[in-house]
């Protein structure tokens, strides 16, 4: 099995006629993904190499019974097109686009929290989700990944989110489901909605996930593996030598406390009893001792 | 992107919020003039993006005109942590009977608004919170819902701050929240706040970082983005579009996305090597992108290779190749490249490269092998 998205997931791509849309809004049709439509409101009754084009995505919704969309508006765009997608009846938004404001993420997530209960948001600014063989949602490029599981991978980076998928196929460990949380301040997914699926999933025995310094998205992830997984975790976890970053003002600093380094997270993981590689190469090879021994 | 002091209190200034009267000069003529305008005693204050101004003798309080002299003269130009003052800001000295702290922030494990008020502030409020966690009220605002009065006036309340203080204090921290969203701020924050003793409440000082990914709604901002500090490289690598950070040692790091950058520091130093610098490309790189992330890396003198870790997901293969190939007849570069290569359009890229592969030039197939391969020739190159 999969999480969040299989091969019966139908998508609607909002942007689909822009160029990064199309772009990879067929490279994911080729891949396998139900591609079934995109919206724009200028191109409706077009199509896009014979995906269909609507207006909105209430009307793709209701002509093709898209469950998930994919985001490539830019990113003054996003918050109108995060709640066009909820209020057009998709339970899964994907949003790719980078550079959205901070303040549109914390609105628009607490807005789907609360009159959107079921919807699922993943990003912004996140490479999106790919189940492989199955559905590949989002700029993954789907070759570099294994199909088939044990694994289930968790990241908060986009290229060291291909970094893992990679180093798993060279040895030969296909995935379940990997999921590229971004790392925006306000994630619409967290590392623990992901492990919470993985450790539901029945084909998932083995997560990896991947962090980079600051915030303490980490941390909370560690706390979740310590008291409700039992699955085994591999962890990575970016930016050990890199320099302190910018400290945003006393508040930041008092929000964080002491944590956000890249040394406090690999402690709160391994006392959680997950591995951690000290590079993403390490981590593949930790996974297959781990896989090894199922 | 952060403001100076005086930005903030004039941004404060334009929501009502109490501010003292004062004004932004750059020489020491206008700064007397401006001394002798506001009436004395006048603080002197330097305008640096970075802490600790006090102790560096970058605050003084002049009682007259030749004070005003004498001060602004020490302070302009004044270097503190690096950054040299350029600005001072003469401001009327207030009186003060007690201090605060107010601020507003996002809270990223809560995903919404953080905002911290305490009784105890005009110190290092780490210090408070490490030590007397309990001093700062905190109040939790949801981002649809907003703040409301009575909200802030329990927050008050929970503060204990002097009662004389309490109608200021809400007025303020409103005011404050609307600036925090209406300016689209990552941090909003007063310390002090302060109650004068004919019991006015006002913001002594500002501190104010903007989110940079909301300039496109604030096209006044560009007047801050034009003044942030940032050494020559990273100034040009910003004009780019680049997100480049110096380091002081000698590999060129050149990578598509944060994570991979700061993963390929890790594994620099990891195989014993140093690296230069982080630079990330970002996702929409393409060939005029890769030359000019290579014309910065080759401006530092430190260089003795570079390498470029490329894997594609926005980024394509083919385009990572032609720019650096385009690259390379536009930049005299001489420290030999070792690339890595992998994700979309790989292939076409490695295929682009092959028959420009030499010793200046080499193709690695893995991240370690790339680092083990680039750390050696910089330790060659400086041999």
């Amino acid at each position: 099995m999969s999480i969040f998205v299989d091969e019966n997931t139908k998508v609607v791509y909002q942007g689909l006629t822009g160029s990064q849309g199309r772009f990879y809004g067929l490279l994911n049709r080729e891949y396998g993904t139900q591609v079934v439509a995109g919206t724009s409101p200028k191109k409706a009754g077009t199509d896009v190499d014979g995906i269909p084009v609507f207006a909105t995505v209430a009307d793709a919704v209701s002509a093709t019974g898209a469950t998930a969309s994919c985001i490539f508006i830019p990113a003054p765009g996003v918050k109108a097109a995060v709640m066009e997608a909820a209020e057009g009846g998709i339970e899964f938004i994907v949003v790719i686009t980078e550079g959205v404001p901070a303040h549109d993420e914390a609105w628009f997530f607490n807005e789907l929290r609360q009159k959107y209960p079921n919807v699922q948001l993943l990003g912004p600014n996140c490479p999106g989700i790919i189940s492989p063989g199955k559905a590949n949602i989002g700029i993954t490029a789907g070759h570099i990944a294994k199909a088939g599981g044990p694994v289930g991978i968790v990241s908060r980076s986009g290229t060291l989110t291909y970094q893992a998928l990679y180093e798993l196929k060279q040895k030969d460990i296909g995935v379940t489901t990997c999921v590229g949380i971004g790392g925006d301040p306000v994630p619409g997914t967290s590392h623990i909605d992901c492990l919470r699926a993985f450790q539901d999933d029945p084909e998932t025995l083995a997560v990896m996930m991947i962090g980079e310094i600051g915030g303490s998205a980490e941390e909370e992830a560690a706390e979740f593996i310590r008291t409700q997984m039992d699955k085994p975790v591999v962890a990575y976890i970016a930016g050990v030598t890199a320099p302190p970053g910018k400290k945003m003002g006393h508040a930041g600093a008092i929000v964080s406390g002491g944590k956000g380094t890249a040394d406090a997270k690999m402690e709160a993981l391994r006392d959680a009893g997950a591995l951690v590689g000290m590079n993403p190469t390490e981590a593949g090879d930790l996974m297959a001792q781990v896989v090894a021994k199922l | 992107m952060d403001l100076f002091e005086y930005q903030g209190k004039l941004l404060f200034g334009s929501y009502g919020i109490p501010v003292s009267p004062g004004e932004a000069v750059q020489n020491v003529e206008d700064a007397v003039a401006a001394a002798d305008r506001l009436g004395y005693p006048v603080v002197v204050k330097a305008q640096v993006l970075t802490g600790g101004r006090g102790k560096a003798g970058g605050v003084k309080l002049a009682n007259n005109s030749a004070e005003a002299r004498e001060y602004a003269t020490s302070i302009l130009g004044l270097d503190i942590k690096g950054h040299i003052v350029g600005t001072v800001w003469m401001e009327k000295a207030s009186d003060i009977a007690e201090e605060y702290y107010a601020s507003f922030t996002l809270d990223r494990s809560a995903k919404a608004y953080l905002g911290m008020l305490s009784a105890q502030g005009g110190v290092e409020i780490e210090q408070v919170a490490d030590e007397n966690p309990d001093a700062i009220a905190k109040i939790q605002v949801d981002p649809v819902i907003g703040l409301s009065e009575e909200a802030c006036r329990d927050w008050v309340k929970r503060a204990a701050l002097n009662p004389a203080a309490t109608e200021g204090a809400v007025d303020i921290l409103m005011k404050l929240y609307k600036v925090y969203v209406d300016a689209d701020a990552d941090l909003v924050e007063i310390n002090p706040l302060i109650l004068t003793p004919e019991g006015k409440v006002h913001a002594l000082d500002a501190k104010v970082t903007l989110d940079d990914n909301a300039l496109f709604r604030h096209p006044d901002y560009e007047q801050y983005d034009a003044i942030q500090h940032r050494d020559e490289r990273e100034l040009a690598a910003h004009k780019k579009g680049l997100q480049y950070v110096g380091l002081d040692g000698s590999v060129g790091v050149i990578a598509n996305g944060a994570g991979l950058a700061m993963s390929t520091i890790d594994i620099i130093n990891q195989v014993g090597g140093t690296p230069a610098n982080f630079l990330d490309i970002g996702g929409g790189a393409n060939a005029d992108v890769m030359a000019g992330a290579l014309e910065v890396i080759v401006s530092d003198t430190n260089v003795r290779s570079i390498f470029i870790n490329i894997f594609g997901g926005i980024t394509k293969g083919d385009e990572v190749a032609k720019g650096i190939l385009e690259a390379l007849t536009r930049v005299t570069i001489e420290a030999p490249i070792v690339i890595r290569l992998d994700g979309t359009n790989a292939d076409e890229g490695r295929e682009i490269l092959k028959p420009h592969l030499s010793d200046r030039l080499q193709m690695q197939p893995t991240m370690l092998e790339a680092a083990r391969c680039a750390v050696e020739l910089a330790g060659k190159a400086s041999s």
